[in-house]
């Protein structure tokens, strides 16, 4: 009989609900055999509406305690039985009925298809019982943060791994891992901006950690890192304590003297270089996940800068990463053990046996690497000195405006601004803590003027054209008296890399990656800004008058000079295979550090080895 | 009415119903509905006739009649001091006028003594004997019988409406007060009357006038068109029984006493006289934002008398009790940190035991089942965990983990943890209640009589012993219910779980055997929600039948009943110190019961929608009520005030919970968010001065957005529950609506 239950709905003006009219009363009861007079149906139909509404209002109150939005039949039925009236039936099923409009006669009616219940008794397709209902915890929002977990995103240690998700996976471990570089790069995007991979987040880091097993296999490396670049770059993903893991796989391919390198066509630097950015993007946006991150990478670079057995690929890498954490990074590490590790890398540039032509080659890389690091320690040194010279209350908001404007211009990977102050988080602190042991715990603070009659000893002249003297290299005019301000600003931001653009014919390449690397357009600070700004600043900073050179400053290394014009004229790798040192080694006038080297005491024996072109540099491996 | 009413004849009403409460668990008959059914008559509706005064001796004759004839002598004899019958003959009106009789309102006093008099002899030959669970329901409408006429009704209104709207604005907003009782109450009488087209018109014209908040009485309203429609519909019959409550300043009353009567206004005069109670103050009028702030509750405020008694807030000293220290201490805690943490515990302990808190109640007011070697042990639980916890505020929120029910068709209607947070219990709509084991260990039942023979009853891990391996699992299934679980909760000792359903019935489940001990039957209509008190053995239910009612796990009969809410009970809490309850209604109201004698101590109105969750702050001092409009509204319980507004949620709050030192206040709601609110800021912002403590008139500061701490969206999980660990770990439950 339900399927006769019809409803006229008419929507009175003065009335905001629905009314079922006399027709429909008089139309069921025909059905039911009843017989109606027109004043007894308009009575029942108004009944019949004011006890739908009453059902309705009261079934809501059941809706509600059900604590749902949609009022179901079953919230209606109990009303019903509570107000001691029949329930309907057959009108249980979730699924919405439709509700249809008959055109000619403004009838509406619910579809009510009969069912065959021998059809259905009969049924082979039998429904699945339902899946059990269970309680599932998950970390939402930690001490707060709404940031931390993105919604949608299930705690690995609880979730297990949804086919779905498997075979995803498996997808982009293999394009990523593959042959076909479009599909790799496709598969990068996507790894770099999908927000529900959480679960799969140690996978990729296990995967990744496999850099050890494919140190004969540059490319691979370089696959994996740019797997850790998109990662790291995802900003759905939270890293936690996987920031460790992917660290020291990055620090494998910047310290490892890898297989792959024993064949001097293959380009390592590259690598270890892209790394060492990595690690230092790393670093500034996830080292806060990880408590004395800061400190251990510096041990560890500063372990292997200190052990002459590592090769000196190895060196390198450890140079690449100290400049690559910051000029102050540069200063506590490197710069205390460059006059220990200076004798051990002259002895390799000295030697000019044929057998050691490969290794000499490497000793140009790390020299150059070396003095990279040192100019910006410099440079850095000097601007910081003079903001802080200017008052802080000038100084910190150019610095500041400085660092944001630099951020906004180069969103790829480029080494991150450099704060003039330690680094946050405490990793001072953390340093002074550091226990015994530590060899920049005594570290004290050099001053500028001894810290460059220093470096100038070692460096000679090719430290001196790049800040003060020198031809000028951008053709830059004089620096007028009306920049103060504007250089102020200037060389916190673009120093760094003007420098690695400019300055470093050795290190183009590598300090700056290429776009067809990284995918993130060029910085366009490197490019664009070209008129020498930065020269003048550096002159400003360093008037050649200001610092009284040493007098015992005769070219020792003139030679170098040399080659640094060459380089200039030459583009970027090339000039180190086209190096070649001219002046005989024999007339190095006693350097003040000689009397240093024995300190050390395992210096000269290595040199010796080293020198005796038998030596393999791979020996490790 | 304008006066206070006096008191004797109502206690004497109260006291005749209580008893019979008592005696019959199954009446609806509440003592207030009942006096409220006594104050409205027929007869009294027009005083001026000549013939009340017969008429109403012979009531009042047939009243002692009935008194004697039940061997009610003590009622007889306060019936007769009361209406001064003793000597058989009247002069009752004469002294009832001056003894009751204060301020302008008195002339109405003396009838309105009489009318709830003569009232009940109406009442009491009809409904006694028939003995109906509704208050009888011809003579409550009979009130309306007295016709004014029915086309003039709108231009008595609107002559109404053109007065107030042309006051000084300090006394519009008061007035304006008078617009929805007025309305209602009209609108009814004509409806009663059979003036089915002028009710019509009379609702069109002036419905839209109506504050919004009371859109959902007005959809009601509007339905209703036949007198004998009036007759089912209970949300009518409460606005009928009970009087519709004003606070309106002295010199606003007195302006419209002024109008009414210069104008002859006499139908509306009436009106205002039967079904409102004016509560007229000294004072500065109300401003708009303040009266709207307390209004919106199905009967208007409530009396400030009400909200007099004094309550007993205070926390009950913790039981002393010696902590094993060394032996006990896990074994994280090295050398330095045990003397630190003995002195914590001792502070924390020493701090209550040895001040008694003014506020608190008597240790013994409300007798509490003695601790058990287990309770104890729970406690020192509980004390170590505390020393643990994270101190939260403004700048440290908590973290939050979301419990959600997954594949939970039946659906998910209730859910509470325990308070160790180690199992948590769900309700369903299919009647089944499921209990679950949110740490790794499972859940075991107790072994059967006979396995528990065999077993050795010295040995030390007897406790051990007795569980049977075999059913450990993950989750127990309880069924017994026949109708949707609405409410769970835990006992404090974890053995035992309570549930109650839409079948009418709350039962009591062991959680050693995960069987069903008792079925408590007494609602007899849906029992919407039922807790535990903090101290075990009592808990309380609310349900359909408008009353709460107080039980001990060990009677099968209600020990008290709190009756009085116009609607449902939708939600039952008890105070910390488990000498109050506090029950939320569908009538807009959140009502403070005292446990010791059911008496009412707090009516809070300010609601504009049914509410749906509640929660005391653990000082015992603050309640915070969660209604469908989205508000939560913060309540100072020793004052009766309320003392803030939290906007911001834009569904049904169905989840309320402070943290475990009262700083944060989490707020959990259909639309699929918990908020974290400053409820430190909020309790500390408003001073409550002896001006506001007296008058009950508050200024709320509109500072929700400074309160909100963080909003936390859930995917698609409606927020059924929230919990504080003892650590301050917010734990949220609901579940996961796919659709």
């Amino acid at each position: 009989c339900q399927s006769t239950f019809g409803f006229i709905m008419t929507e009175r003006e003065e009335r905001r609900f629905a009314e079922v009219p006399r027709e429909s009363i008089k139309l069921m009861a025909e059905s039911s055999g009843v017989e109606l007079s027109e004043e007894v149906a308009a009575l029942l139909a108004e009944d019949v509406c004011y006890r739908l509404r009453e059902a309705t209002q009261n079934s809501s109150q059941f809706m509600r305690h059900a604590k749902r939005r949609k009022l179901s039949v079953e919230d209606l039925n109990r009303a019903l039985r509570w107000s001691n009236t029949e329930t309907i039936c057959g009108y249980g099923a979730q699924d919405a009925l439709p509700f249809r409009p008959l055109k000619e006669g403004e009838l509406f009616f619910v579809e009510d298809r009969e069912i065959n219940l021998v059809e259905l008794a009969l049924a082979t397709n039998i429904p699945k019982g339902c899946a059990e209902t269970m309680v599932r915890v998950h970390v939402s929002y930690l001490d707060g943060k709404g940031n931390l977990e993105p919604q949608g995103t299930v705690p690995t240690a609880v979730q297990s791994l949804s086919e779905d998700l498997l075979k995803y996976y498996q997808q982009i471990t293999r394009a990523i891992l593959g042959e076909d570089p479009h599909l790799m790069k496709v598969a990068l995007l996507d790894l770099q901006s999908n927000s529900k991979i959480a679960a799969l987040l140690p996978y990729f880091v296990y995967v990744i950690s496999g850099v050890k097993s494919v140190s004969h296999d540059l490319d691979q490396l370089n696959r994996l890192l740019h797997m850790v670049k998109s990662l790291v770059q995802n900003p759905y993903l939270y890293l936690g304590s996987y920031v460790r893991s992917l660290v020291s796989s990055v620090m494998y391919c910047i310290l490892e003297p890898l297989a792959a390198s024993i064949n001097p066509l293959n380009d390592h630097w590259t690598l270890r270089d892209y790394a060492a950015l990595l690690l230092s993007h790393i670093f500034w946006t996830h080292g806060d996940l990880v408590s004395g991150l800061y400190h251990q990478i510096l041990l560890s670079l500063q372990k292997v800068l200190s052990d002459p057995v590592r090769p000196l690929c190895s060196h390198y890498g450890a140079v690449v990463g100290l400049h690559a954490l910051g000029w102050k990074a540069v200063e506590r590490v490197l710069y205390p053990h460059l006059p220990a590790y200076w004798a051990n890398l002259q002895a390799v540039l000295d030697d000019y046996s044929v057998s050691n032509a490969q290794v000499k080659a490497d000793g140009h890389k790390v020299y150059g690497a070396i003095l990279v690091a040192v100019e910006r320690l410099l440079k850095m040194k000097a601007l910081s000195l003079t903001l802080a010279a200017e008052g802080s209350g000038a100084g910190l908001p150019g610095t500041t405006t400085g660092a944001v404007g630099f951020r906004e211009n180069s969103p790829g990977l480029s080494p991150p601004p450099e704060p003039l102050s330690e680094p946050p988080l405490g990793i001072a602190s953390h340093l002074q803590a550091g226990g015994a042991g530590c060899p920049w715990e005594e570290w004290t603070p050099v001053s500028l003027p001894a810290m460059y009659c220093e470096l100038y000893s070692f460096f000679g002249d090719s430290l001196a054209v790049r800040f003060s003297t020198g031809p000028p290299l951008g053709g830059a005019t004089p620096p007028g008296p009306c920049q103060p301000l504007e250089g102020r600003k200037e060389p916190a931001s673009s120093a760094p890399n003007l420098e690695n653009t400019r300055k470093m014919p050795q290190l183009t390449a590598s300090m700056n990656i290429s776009p067809r690397r990284d995918g993130s357009p060029r910085s366009p600070l490197s490019s664009s800004s070209r008129p020498g700004r930065s020269t003048s600043q550096s002159r400003d900073i360093f008037p050649k008058a200001r610092f009284p050179l040493p007098q015992a400053g005769p070219p020792a290394f003139s030679f170098i000079i040399g080659g640094r014009q060459m380089g200039r004229r030459c583009q970027g790798r090339r000039f180190q295979t086209s190096f070649t040192p001219t002046p005989p080694l024999t007339t190095h006038p006693p350097r003040a550090y000689a009397h240093k080297l024995p300190v050390i005491g395992r210096v000269s024996k290595p040199v010796r080895r080293w020198t005796c072109s038998h030596y393999s540099l791979h020996l490790p491996l | 009415m304008a006066a206070v009413q006096d008191g004797p004849m109502e206690l004497d009403a109260e006291k005749e119903a209580k008893p019979e409460i008592l005696s019959d668990g199954t009446s609806n008959l509440s003592g207030n509905t009942a006096s409220g059914t006594l104050s409205s008559s027929p007869l009294t509706a027009a005083p001026a006739g000549g013939a009340p005064k017969m008429e109403d001796q012979q009531t009042l004759i047939a009243v002692l009649q009935f008194l004697k004839r039940n061997k009610l002598s003590e009622s007889v004899e306060i019936l007769r001091r009361e209406a001064g019958l003793g000597e058989h003959q009247e002069g009752s009106q004469a002294t009832d006028g001056s003894g009751g009789g204060k301020g302008d309102g008195d002339g109405g006093d003396a009838n309105s003594l009489l009318s709830r008099v003569s009232i009940t002899s109406a009442a009491a030959p009809q409904s006694m004997p028939v003995k109906k669970d509704q208050p009888d329901v011809s003579v409550v409408l009979s009130a309306y019988s007295q016709q004014g006429d029915p086309p003039l009704y709108q231009v008595y209104y609107s002559g109404l409406k053109n007065f107030i709207e042309s006051v000084l604005d300090c006394h519009r907003a008061e007035l304006s007060q008078l617009f929805y009782p007025l309305f209602v109450h009209m609108y009814l009488e004509l409806v009663y009357n059979n003036h089915e087209t002028e009710a019509k018109a009379f609702f069109d014209k002036f419905s839209g006038d109506q504050e919004c908040y009371y859109q959902d009485d007005l959809h009601i309203l509007c339905g209703l068109t036949k007198k004998e429609h009036l007759k089912g519909n209970e949300v009518l019959l409460d606005f009928r029984t009970s009087r519709f409550v004003l606070h309106i300043s002295r010199d606003s009353y007195q302006l419209l006493k002024r109008h009414l009567q210069e104008r002859h206004n006499n139908q509306i005069w009436n009106i205002i006289q039967e079904h409102l109670y004016i509560d007229i103050f000294d004072g500065m009028p109300r401003s708009k934002s303040q009266i709207d702030s307390m209004s919106g509750s199905l009967a208007g405020e409530a009396k400030r008398e009400v909200n007099k008694a004094k309550v007993f807030y205070g926390l009950l000293k913790e039981p002393e009790i010696e902590v094993p220290l060394d032996d006990e201490d896990d074994e994280a805690e090295n050398e330095e940190g045990k003397p630190k943490k003995k002195k914590t515990k001792k502070d924390s302990l020493g701090s209550k035991s040895k001040k008694q808190d003014p506020n608190a109640p008597q240790q013994n007011r409300i007798p509490l089942p003695e601790l058990k070697d287990s309770d104890k042990l729970d406690k020192i639980m509980y004390m170590k965990e505390s020393t643990k916890r994270i101190r939260l505020g403004p700048e440290n929120l908590p973290s939050i983990c979301f419990y959600t029910f997954l594949n939970a068709f039946q659906g998910l209607t209730a859910v509470d943890f325990t308070d160790d947070s180690s199992l948590l219990a769900g309700g369903f709509a299919d009647s089944t209640v499921r209990v679950w084991s949110v740490t790794p260990k499972k859940l075991r039942k107790v072994k059967s009589a006979g396995e528990l023979n065999v077993i050795e009853k010295e040995s030390d891990d007897v406790l051990e012993r007795i569980m049977d391996e075999k059913t450990a699992s993950e989750s127990k299934i309880l069924h017994g219910h026949s109708g949707p679980v609405y409410g769970v909760s835990f006992s404090p000792d974890r053995n035992y779980l309570l549930s109650s359903s839409e079948d009418g019935t709350v039962r009591l489940w062991s959680l050693q055997t995960f069987t069903c001990l008792v079925g408590y039957k007494g609602h007899n209509y849906p029992v919407w929600d039922t807790h535990f008190s903090p101290f075990g053995y009592y808990f309380v239910s609310g349900g359909h039948d408008r009353v709460a009612r107080l039980w001990a796990t060990d009677h099968y009969q209600p020990l008290r009943i709190f009756a009085g809410h116009l609607a449902d009970v939708t939600c039952t809490r008890f105070h910390p110190n488990s000498n109050y309850v506090a029950t939320g209604s569908t009538d807009r109201t959140v009502r403070l019961w005292d446990v010791l004698n059911a008496n009412c101590v707090r009516i809070l109105t300010g609601h504009k929608g049914p509410i749906h969750s509640l929660a005391f702050s653990p000082n015992g001092k603050f309640l915070a009520s969660g209604s469908t409009d989205g508000r939560v509204l913060l309540w100072d319980i020793g004052h009766g005030l309320m003392i803030g507004e939290l906007k911001g949620h834009t569904d049904t709050i169905y989840a309320l919970k402070f943290s475990r030192d009262g700083e944060i206040l989490a707020s959990g709601s259909m639309d699929n968010t918990v908020r974290l609110w400053d409820s430190m800021k909020a309790f500390d912002e408003v001073e409550t001065d002896d001006f506001t403590a007296t008058t009950g008139h508050i200024h709320l500061p509109d500072n929700s957005q400074e309160l909100l701490l963080g909003m936390y969206h859930s995917k698609s999980t409606p927020v059924t529950h929230l919990h504080f660990t003892r650590r301050n770990l917010l734990l949220a439950a609901g579940a996961y609506n796919s659709q």
